[in-house]
């Protein structure tokens, strides 16, 4: 640790940063813009200015930035002299010069790092008399505003957007003081990740459209920590509320998962929770098909009334629901009338997947981790559309080679852009094999298509190269051998190989295929990571003691009539098997109770629905792909009778009198019993802290210590302050009273530290600056692998090798293949505004080849004669699917759901026109006095 | 089984593009790729290439390279906006720079300004109507001893006086076709202070 | 007998410009012939260090350090072993105003610029070579194509050149505009086909440059040295200059001067021969209040300092710097804020646009004294232009050179013409415009 002098104060820093970087954990306000933690310094703003000495003598000194200069041994600072402070304030100065004075109007005020510098800096007099540039705006799609007149042109927007996130549409133009970042023209951004540009950009050139359109101040925003629910890598995320609405979603930093960026899915994804449609009452549906309204207890009596007899009632739970749901749900029903409501060809292989994960030997990486991987091989998951944010960090883990050029060289990897000169092209091995082009090919080393079972006989294949004691596997065109060779030698040689893959494919053999890649690499360093769809599906799958009952088994049952009541919580089922199974079974059934916090066919199906409320009005923990347990806690009261699913169920339980269902009342016991029934979930008590958990006796505050208070929005109702809700759940408080800043690491609603309001007052967070979280990373990690076991006697464990013949194409039917869409193949994001506008309608892929026999053309419609229906789907010809494949859409609006692995007929269908497809989802309303259909 | 490499589409793009750039412009800017490590790194000598062919870049041109760049067409924008001499809205048949730098400057540049104005009918930044010139500021022309200097297409004149423009403007400029589809105006000025750079 | 003036010793501006023929008749690729066939890197390495000649592109920084840095691999024996490209680039962009210098030498005597560019791509084993020449400069462009493939055709240039297992490829790139493209790193990320951003340095364009690969910029003037340096050694080039620094320079003088031109002299020539001698001293009815000694990002000297030697440190210590050599004269009817405010805008319109005291700090300060100048200056102005010379003016404040070089000019107007911004802020107007002499005249203001 290098000691430095700053204003004559010696700070021992980390070895290897930069002066800004040393300063901030420090706790030294230094002011900086270009700067980024995870990008890295250019030296463009010059804002981050200090005064270097050449040793003590030194009276004079000369002008440093502070992110571009190495910290060393004995090198003295001065920051607060008035050369260094002066120089700062110039800066600031030339940047106001043309910044337009619209922060009343603007949506960054008030989080604006600007004015924070401003401030910092102590900017007041405009001495400029000239005019201010102007600029036209852009309009960039339905999730980013551009108002360029505000940039200060610190190249933060291009540099995430083109160099971390590898966007291509976004650029900086011109020259001089007319430098412009924009599109070359007007259209959405098409980067998967562009919602960061409004967490990255210090001012409100780039801001959060639907937020401006519904706008808020950061500062009247009541936050809680929470846990993204687009897919299954549990990103925390800050969701802010304002008079019962959730106005948006902001990163919040975990170090190990999201770090700081999230994936536009997660951050505009959460907008559903705003829908009129939701329920806000309990329903009791008439003999006409209307609901009545009812009140809550008379909802609870009724459901209770029809589960008396518990032999005669079975439950489904959900992989989007939170553990302590699924938990009070399996515990009504009892474990053999409970299903986990994944459906039961993904219930096996997330089964398969949780076992693998458990071996010793198996590392399963944090996305942190991830970017450390010098050597990636893709297995055929499309990771961008079923993990996004795992996209971006593959991304990241491709320059390593470029780190370690660096470092042969002695330059500093914060020194981004002498990086990316000196490594040029040179990208560390990652390689794809998946069923369709994908959008990490740009950085791949290779990448390839062909039909899921060909990826998996291809993963054995490389496994076989891998491990001499292992079969070899021929039959593979000279082509394919030999990138079977070298992908198995990158990996070997790599130090820390990442084998990825997952449900994608929907195929056991794929992921076997990637665990058999770990297992013959034998590397203790290896990691093997997999991709699941929803945010609990791992969780959901854990909550399994093998006496649970399959879906398919469920349907038998009720054929037989012997169950009466079925209560399934936040669970469609039509998107978990044939429409018609399903049918059957609510046919089959007296009593359909459905809890759900969106209106999903299912409710539409019950004979009672209960209004669950969201991920941002309740609490839960979920269990992300990497095994972290991971608390989400209320941003806001739930309205009316909305409840979190848990406490419908408690106060269920507590009616029919089941045992244990008292203490339930309090969330952390729900959670504890959980953890003591079930080994595997044992961590999930320390995913966040216990609800008395108090910050020298207080609670944490939701809303900023400047709130401007709630009345208003009922001044027309009454002018007297409502007393502010009391959680009795959580150590966090519906109010602006409270600890903020100090609390536990797991527990911080918002970032926000005096003088600086913008987010980037993350690093005050730090325990150094751009590193873990002070207090350390929150959730638990369920398993750990412990590299000291004999990876030997693994060998037993890894799953049993079939190895699957190679495919062939078969005239006239085609093998479908599921492809999934960031925006649209999620049930939840996809009903958010703003995702729904970039949602895609359901399609089908087909290689160019069999487009030419079918006499297909891009945008025509075929017919898919599946076993129960026929569909009608768009048709794209797309040269990266293999013959005799045809890729389908997974959970667009319009596709049923569709028997994994199903060869089909297809036909073209003449009649289609692409404009006249109705996808709206049912619609049940349920309000007090009317009852509708 | 099928399978789709790291990018080529060079191929097929070059039968789009050879729509919009034309066979003598493609086979210039091949002969610049085949000495560079990678397409893109051509990119301000192609943007040179299509400008001397049709005097300025459109849109269209703009998009075709890119894509026979292997590049995108922001990145493309970037760099043909920084550059003062790539044109990215229409100029006249010859663009007349007259020096406004320091020597040219102490020389009498101010009154040249507004003579050449004077003759042509517009001012700096603009193209006359019969769409012979457009008048354009440059930077200093590397002829200060012989001041004031300005350039009329690709010659260089020195020693300007109002007389001495009159003779240069006067000469027969050799009129080459007009380009077949003229192209709109480019949308392109996003920023004020419109003059093409 | 060797030449006294061996840049220029070729060119004679009756004649065309010297062909191949012409070039070898006169001892043209001996030394190139030489170096590659009888002396080994290291060798020519220890000649351009000996001569003590300093990079001719502006900031004088010693040619033979600069090359030293390029990582040099050898096996056992001492020979060079390649582990990829290395680069040599010919920065030919002369875009700093009043700089007409390195023009004249390609448009004359291109081969002497080529065979220096072979020894120097020699001497640091550079493989691949570039003559960055700005857009402009089409005759030159035009010549220099010729004489390349003159060359190639010869096989002085391409594969095995001299038959000597040693490979060069030079090409020409012509640029698309921007003074900016002139600073080194900058002119390395256009060549790339970028935009023409300066990088940081370190790390330096010897260890990572074009495409990342070693590479070494010079310019035209400098290489063109390198073809005599080696020629004839060390020893005779020291014998050349006649103060401080060795060997010979091309100077030149514009502005209201009889003979304005560019003439091949010793280092150290004084200043008063330059300007009373060469330019044949001012025109009539004119008088010199000062000047720029080495053109537009060089501070003003005047008539005290006539008598130094145009000498790297001998300017410096008198407050400016020897720059390209290129002299700009400010006579006494021309208004030394009005040229001040031409130069400041001329850097505020070729900044890149990255930091942010260059791009928002030059269109200011030219904000300020167009106020000034155009009898809208207040006092406080000056007060802001000395905040901005000291805010932009240091290297290291800034992300590259342009902008502390913009303020050279401005601080030492401010320093020397000091009593001519008042004037301008006192009487409201430009004394040196004819309306307003006439105005402050009937005022009674002289
Ligand atoms: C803004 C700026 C513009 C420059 N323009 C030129 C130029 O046009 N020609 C040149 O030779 N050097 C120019 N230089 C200097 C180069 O950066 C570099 O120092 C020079 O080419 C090195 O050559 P030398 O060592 O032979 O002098 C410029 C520097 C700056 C900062
Ligand atoms: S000083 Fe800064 S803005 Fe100016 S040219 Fe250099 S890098 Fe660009
Ligand atoms: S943060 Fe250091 S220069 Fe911008």
């Amino acid at each position: 640790m290098p000691t430095i002098y700053i204003d004559d104060k010696s700070y021992d820093v980390p070895e290897g940063d930069n002066v800004l970087e040393a300063c901030l954990s420090a706790g030294i306000d230094l002011p900086y813009f270009c700067w980024h933690p995870e990008m890295g310094s250019i030296g463009a703003c010059r804002q981050c200015a200090l005064v270097q000495f050449r040793d003590a003598d030194d009276e004079h000194g000369r002008v440093v930035m502070g992110c571009m200069t190495p910290v060393s041994e004995g090198a003295r600072f001065s920051m607060n002299g008035m050369k260094a402070s002066e120089f700062r304030k110039n800066i600031v100065e030339s940047l106001m010069l043309n910044h337009p004075h619209d922060c009343p109007v603007c949506a960054e005020g008030g989080e604006c790092h600007l004015q924070d510098m401003t401030v910092m800096v102590g900017h007041r007099n405009r001495r400029y008399r000239g005019k201010k540039n102007t600029h036209n705006n852009q309009y960039l799609g339905p999730l980013i505003n551009h108002e360029m007149n505000r940039c200060i042109s610190c190249y933060r927007c291009t540099r995430f957007y083109n160099d971390y996130a590898g966007g291509t549409d976004l650029s900086a133009q011109g020259a001089h003081d007319h430098v412009y970042f924009g599109r070359q023209q007007d259209g959405n951004l098409e980067s998967e990740f562009a919602g960061n540009l409004v967490e990255v950009c210090p001012t409100g050139v780039f801001t959060d459209k639907p937020l401006v359109n519904d706008y808020t101040r950061k500062w009247d925003l009541q936050s809680a920590p929470s846990i993204c629910t687009g897919c299954a890598l549990g990103c925390n995320t800050s969701p802010g509320e304002r008079y019962g609405k959730l106005k948006r979603i902001h990163n919040r930093f975990n170090n190990e998962v999201n770090g700081y960026f999230l994936c536009d899915r997660g951050r505009y994804g959460g907008a559903y929770v705003n829908d009129e449609n939701r329920a806000k009452f309990a329903g009791l549906r008439a003999d006409d098909g209307r609901y009545n309204a009812i009140e809550s207890q008379l909802a609870t009596d009724t459901l209770a009334g029809w589960c008396v007899n518990t032999d005669r009632i079975a439950a489904i739970g959900s992989p989007r629901a939170s553990i302590e749901t699924n938990y009070l749900l399996r515990r009504v029903v009892g474990g053999k009338n409970f299903n986990s409501g994944i459906g039961d060809h993904e219930a096996s292989l997330v089964k398969q997947i949780s076992s693998i994960m458990q071996i010793d030997s198996v590392n399963t990486p944090s996305l942190r981790q991830v970017e450390s991987a010098d050597a990636v091989l893709v297995l055929g998951e499309d990771v961008t559309n079923t993990a996004p944010r795992l996209a971006l960090s593959l991304r990241q883990s491709v320059r390593n080679l470029a780190k370690k050029m660096a470092s042969d060289m002695r330059i500093a990897h914060w020194q981004d852009e002498a990086v990316r000169v000196l490594a040029q092209d040179c990208l560390s091995p990652l390689y794809i094999i998946s069923m369709a082009e994908s959008r990490l090919d740009d950085v791949a080393k290779r990448s390839i298509t062909m039909s899921a079972t060909d990826i998996a006989r291809f993963g054995f294949a490389i496994a076989a190269e891998l491990d001499s004691s292992l079969d070899s596997i021929a039959g593979f065109e000279p082509a394919h051998t030999q990138l079977i060779k070298s992908i198995a030698s990158d990996l070997s040689s790599a130090n820390r190989p990442l084998i990825v893959s997952g449900t994608g494919c929907q195929d056991q053999a794929v992921i076997k295929a990637a665990a058999a890649i770990n297992r013959a690499l034998n590397n203790s360093n290896g990691m093997l990571s997999y991709c699941l769809n929803e945010a609990n599906t791992l969780g959901a799958s854990l909550m399994q003691d093998g006496s649970e009952a399959s879906l398919k088994e469920l349907c038998e049952r009720a054929s037989k009539g012997q169950i009466d009541t079925l209560l399934i919580a936040e669970n469609d089922l039509f998107r978990r098997a044939p429409h018609q199974q399903i049918e059957t079974l609510f046919n089959n059934i007296n009593n359909l109770v459905v809890l759900d916090c969106i209106d999903t066919e299912t409710l539409a199906q019950s004979a009672l629905a209960l209004p669950s409320s969201s991920f941002a009005e309740s609490e839960g923990t979920l269990v992300s792909s990497e095994a972290r347990a991971q608390r989400f806690y209320p941003v806001y009261q739930p309205a009316e009778q909305r409840q979190s699913s848990w406490r419908w169920l408690t106060q269920l339980g507590q009616s029919i009198g089941l045992e244990s269902f008292e203490k339930f009342t309090e969330f952390d016991n729900v959670t504890a019993s959980c953890a003591d029934d079930f080994a595997v979930l044992a961590g999930i008590v320390e995913a966040s802290l216990h609800g008395d958990y108090r910050y020298r006796g207080m609670k944490i505050a939701r809303q900023t210590h400047r709130n401007s208070g709630r009345t208003a929005m009922r001044a027309n109702i009454s002018v007297h302050e409502p007393q502010q809700a009391i959680d009795n759940d959580t150590p966090l408080s519906y109010s602006m009273e409270g600890v903020n800043g100090k609390q536990s690491s797991a527990l911080t609603p918002f970032v926000w530290a005096p003088g600086w309001n913008s987010n980037q007052s993350v690093h005050k967070f730090q325990a150094e600056t751009g590193g873990a979280l002070k207090g350390g990373t929150p959730g638990k990690r369920l398993f750990e692998s412990s590299s000291a076991s004999s990876a030997e006697s693994d060998r037993d464990k890894i799953p049993v090798v079939e190895i699957p013949g190679p495919f062939e194409a078969q005239q006239g039917h085609w093998r479908l293949l599921p492809l999934y869409r960031i925006f649209g193949s999620d049930e939840l994001s996809a009903r958010s505004p703003a995702i729904n506008e970039l949602t895609a309608a359901a399609f089908v892929e087909i290689s160019v080849d069999d487009a030419e026999t079918l006499e297909l053309l891009d945008g025509d419609g075929v017919l898919l004669s599946l076993p129960d229906t026929k569909v009608c789907f768009e048709v794209i010809i797309n040269p990266s699917i293999a013959n005799g494949c045809l890729g389908y859409s997974v959970g667009l609006p319009g596709a049923p759901w569709i028997a994994p692995r199903s060869s089909v007929t297809i036909k073209k269908n003449h009649a289609w026109s692409n404009t006249n497809r109705d996808n709206k989802p049912a619609k049940i309303v349920i309000e007090p006095g009317v009852s509708n259909v | 089984m099928n399978q789709s490499t790291k990018k080529d589409n060079s191929q097929a793009n070059a039968r789009i593009i050879s729509s919009i750039l034309t066979a003598p412009e493609l086979a210039e800017i091949d002969h610049e790729i085949s000495h560079a490590p990678y397409r893109s790194a051509v990119a301000i000598d192609a943007l040179k290439i299509v400008q001397k062919h049709h005097r300025w870049v459109s849109d269209e041109s703009l998009t075709g390279l890119a894509d026979y760049l292997d590049m995108s067409t922001a990145e493309l924008e970037g760099i043909a906006t920084f550059y003062s001499l790539i044109y990215r809205k229409p100029v006249g048949e010859k663009v007349i720079s007259l020096c406004d730098s320091v020597t040219c400057w102490i020389k009498g540049y101010a009154q040249l300004e507004k003579h050449i104005s004077r003759q042509l009918g517009v001012g700096l930044g603009e193209t006359t109507a019969d769409n012979r010139y457009t008048f354009l500021p440059a930077p200093c022309l590397g002829a200060c001893d012989r001041a004031p200097v300005m350039m009329v297409g690709e010659e260089t004149h020195l020693d300007l006086t109002p007389d001495k423009i009159n003779q240069i403007l006067e000469t027969p400029i050799l009129k080459s076709p007009a380009p077949k589809n003229p192209v709109p105006k480019s949308p392109i000025s996003k920023s004020d202070g419109g003059q093409p750079e | 007998m060797i030449s006294k003036l061996p840049l220029t010793q070729n060119i004679n501006a009756a004649r065309d410009p010297v062909n191949l023929e012409t070039y070898e008749a006169n001892h043209g690729y001996q030394a190139a012939r030489k170096a590659v066939l009888e002396m080994s890197p290291a060798d020519c390495l220890q000649v351009v260090q000996d001569s003590g000649l300093r990079g001719r592109g502006g900031a004088g920084f010693p040619t033979g350090m600069k090359w030293s840095f390029v990582p040099m691999n050898t096996d056992a024996q001492g020979n060079h072993v390649s582990d990829g490209h290395k680069y040599l680039i010919c920065n030919a962009d002369e875009m700093e105003p009043g700089t007409f210098k390195d023009r004249l030498l390609m448009e004359c005597d291109p081969h002497q610029l080529i065979e220096g560019m072979i020894l120097s791509a020699w001497t640091i084993q550079a493989d691949v070579a570039y003559i960055f020449i700005r857009h402009e400069y089409h005759l030159a462009s035009k010549l220099l194509q010729e004489a390349i493939d003159a060359c190639y055709a010869k096989g002085y240039l391409g594969k095995n050149i001299f038959a000597s297992g040693f490979n060069l490829e030079l090409y020409v790139h012509s640029s698309a505009g921007r003074y900016i493209c002139g600073e080194e790193t900058a002119l390395i990320s256009s060549l790339e086909g970028k935009r023409a951003n300066p990088r940081a340095k370190p790390p330096f364009p010897q260890i990572s440059g074009l495409w990342g690969r070693p590479t070494i910029v010079n310019n035209v003037e400098t290489l063109c040295n390198i073809t005599h340096i080696i020629r004839n050694g060390a020893d005779w080039y020291k014998t050349l200059g006649i103060g401080q620094d060795h060997g010979t320079k091309l100077f030149g003088v514009s502005g209201r001067v009889k003979n304005p031109g560019c003439w091949e002299l010793p280092m150290g020539t004084t200043i008063r021969e330059l300007i009373e001698q060469h330019a044949g001293g001012m025109q009539d009815g004119y008088k010199l209040r000062g000047f720029l000694p080495g053109g537009a990002s060089t501070d003003f000297l005047v008539e005290e300092h006539l008598d130094l030697a145009m000498d790297y440190d001998v300017i410096g210590k008198a407050g400016s710097r020897l720059g390209t050599g290129t002299m700009i004269i400010l006579d006494d009817k021309t208004c030394p804020v009005g040229m001040t405010k031409n130069l400041v805008e001329f850097f505020a319109q070729e900044s890149c646009g990255f930091c942010t005291p260059c791009r928002d700090g030059l269109p200011w300060s030219a904000q300020v004294l167009d106020d000034i100048e155009s009898g809208n200056g207040i006092p406080a102005d000056l007060n802001t232009l000395q905040n901005q010379v000291r805010f932009i003016g240091a290297i290291g404040n800034t992300h590259c050179a342009l902008a502390p070089g913009a303020m050279e000019p401005l601080a030492s107007a401010m320093k020397y013409f000091a009593d001519d911004f008042k004037a301008h802020i006192d009487g409201k107007a430009c004394p040196y415009s004819t309306e307003s002499k006439a105005a402050l005249a009937s005022a009674g203001v002289n």
